[in-house]
């Protein structure tokens, strides 16, 4: 049984993980979610407070400055996908990381 | 299904954070105890991956749409604990960066959207598996099940927060009907996503899907034909 070595299926998934990122997430529907749909329906979505980030560079999945609004989506789910994929393997390094070293060095 | 500040009020938001702190705290330290070295790329991939899906909102009825929440699709890649540490740096990363899901309820999001699917999700997961067959074909249809359910009781979660410090005077029972009505409709697309998703790493890489463990062994170990050491293994 031949097997995808890992190095291999993980820039695979990657890969296919940037495409849906990129191409794909600018066709999403802008509808409503479930919550925002009944929070509209029942009549609380006017309690939602302004965001602290709202007018941040990366704001609701857009590109400050690319107007372009497929591109500027796109290039959002990039770098979150990035980010994402950084992080958590940043996290998971770590923890195996003080477990191999009981005693850490307090710098 | 993400949160914005305001809908539940600043106590409840506390209390999520403090609770959500120490589930993840939780999550660190099994997670520790069962890591292994291909775990660190296969988060990072499991974050990405539900984070590029969770901009995918599909559309479900009259003008609404719904995206995944990842948590069982996590749970029965990498192990529930594992799996809820990446849904947590997907939260964080979505609320901090792109402004999607309050700040002040990042920690009601944690646990509505990661803790519930990933762990209560992951339940129904572990509980059909019991009563089918150990295949790989049950494995895809439990994760499917169990994708849906862990939907289902995410909106009864957040019915409960609406319960405990929901905002804007609706009335208690309409919220939970529309929000579980709606949520059975989304669960669906999540059973899909869950279901294609678990069965793809099935068919590259069975080893790497954490739900699918117990399959190992009677995919690898051969014994001369009808020799009774297969055990249950058909």
């Amino acid at each position: 049984m031949k097997r995808t070595p890992i190095t291999l299926f993980v820039l695979l998934g990657v890969g296919l993980t940037l495409v849906l990122a990129f191409f794909v997430s600018p066709l999403a529907s802008s509808a409503p979610d479930g919550l925002e749909r009944v929070a509209i329906d029942q009549g609380f979505e006017g309690q939602a407070t302004e965001h602290a980030m709202a007018t941040g560079p990366l704001a609701d999945y857009s590109v400050a400055g690319i107007h372009e609004t497929w591109l500027s989506t796109g290039l959002s789910g990039v770098i979150g996908v990035v980010l994402c994929f950084a992080l958590a393997a940043a996290l998971v390094l770590a923890i195996r990381w003080v477990r191999r070293r009981p005693t850490v060095p307090t710098a | 299904m993400h949160i914005p500040d305001g809908f539940i009020n600043a106590p409840t938001c506390v209390v999520g954070g403090v609770v959500a702190a120490g589930l993840i705290a939780v999550s660190v330290r099994k997670a520790a105890a069962t890591l292994d070295d291909r775990q660190i790329p296969l988060a990072g991939l499991v974050a990405a991956f539900i984070f590029a899906v969770q901009m995918l909102n599909f559309p479900v009825a009259g003008g609404t749409s719904g995206h995944l929440l990842g948590g069982v699709l996590a749970a029965v890649l990498v192990g529930p604990w594992v799996g809820s540490l990446a849904l947590s740096v997907v939260f964080a990363v979505q609320a901090l960066v792109f402004a999607d899901g309050g700040l002040t309820a990042l920690g009601l999001n944690i646990i509505l959207m990661g803790y519930t699917t990933c762990f209560g999700g992951y339940a129904v997961f572990l509980l059909v598996r019991k009563v089918l067959p150990k295949t790989a074909t049950a494995v895809v249809g439990a994760s499917a099940v169990a994708a849906w359910s862990g939907v289902v009781l995410a909106s009864l979660v957040f019915t409960f927060y609406y319960a405990v410090g929901g905002t804007g005077g609706a009335p208690l029972g309409t919220v939970a009907m529309a929000m579980i009505g709606v949520h059975m409709l989304i669960g669906i697309g999540e059973a899909v996503i869950t279901a294609l998703t678990v069965s793809a790493v099935l068919s590259s890489r069975p080893d790497l899907v954490h739900g699918a463990r117990d399959l190992r062994p009677a995919l690898t170990i051969q014994t001369p034909a009808g020799a009774p050491a297969a055990g249950r293994a058909r």
